[in-house]
């Protein structure tokens, strides 16, 4: 029989807080998209024309280029959390769910990626 | 391995409006998904150049896209309202079950009204395409 009290023994062995990540983050940037699609939206309605040479003139202006940037870097984020939750609650059978899940991670790290590098190669880009 | 409750089993919960509201939210996430590889294309297309970029506008101009994007354009929205709707209900608020009711058909109000509203802007006859 131990001697030690109830309390000491589960002292520093407690929950790391970590448990609601997950939802946390969809939440963090749930509301970040808010301002984020509104402002995409609303900047591409703007303007007059969606032909090459506008929409270029449009992604070279700073603003534009950082709003998108955070738009789809948030959005890939905010995508992959949602597909996971989705995947955990139906595909069932643990290889096929693990397989998902990795597959779904690495394809938004790509599609993020690829899109930031599409909108930096546009708004830093030299001739047309 | 004992035979445990899983969730969500879509086939035992009675039909209710906030079944349709929730699979609704998670259905639009899903389109959303899968639309933004289209958004990803098409800023690909511009990166590529002025030829990339016609070529891309050709496909993405084509007939067969128009319902598509008009159930992008409706996932979008109903996805925006509802996540604040989750949102308000984060914060503590609105979870009664009277109030729930009526942010419910406020979402599918207001969702459906900009739907309608974008729609004819942005896929509507005065509107050339993307």
């Amino acid at each position: 029989m131990s001697l030690r009290s109830p309390l000491g023994r589960i002292l520093g062995r407690g929950s790391a807080k970590e448990g609601v990540h997950h939802w946390w983050l969809q939440r963090l940037t749930s509301v970040a998209l808010v301002p984020l699609s509104i402002g995409f939206v609303a900047s591409l309605l703007a303007l007059p024309a969606l032909d090459y040479a506008s929409l270029v003139a449009w992604l070279r202006q700073s603003g534009t280029a950082l709003g998108l940037i955070l738009f789809v870097l948030v959005a890939a984020r905010h995508s992959q959390l949602g597909m996971r939750v989705v995947i955990e609650d139906y595909v069932h059978g643990e290889g096929l769910k693990t397989v998902a899940l990795v597959l779904i991670d690495y394809a938004h790290v790509l599609i993020g990626v690829a899109a930031v590098f599409a909108v930096l190669k546009v708004a830093l880009g030299g001739r047309l | 391995m004992p035979e445990r409750p899983l969730s969500p089993h879509l086939s035992v919960y009675k039909f209710k409006y906030t079944l349709v509201t929730s699979i609704s939210n998670r259905f639009a996430g899903l389109v959303l998904s899968v639309g933004f590889l289209i958004l990803v294309y098409w800023l690909g297309s511009l990166a590529a150049g002025a030829r990339a970029y016609a070529q891309a506008c050709g496909i993405l101009s084509l007939g067969v896209f128009k319902p598509i994007y008009l159930l992008l354009l409706a996932a979008f929205v109903y996805h925006l309202v509802a996540g604040v709707r989750h949102l308000v209900w984060d914060c503590g608020l609105g979870l009664e079950r009277a109030s729930a009711r009526r942010s419910a058909w406020l979402v599918a109000a207001v969702s459906i009204a900009l739907t309608l509203i974008l729609a004819y802007f942005l896929l509507g006859p005065g509107m050339h395409t993307k």
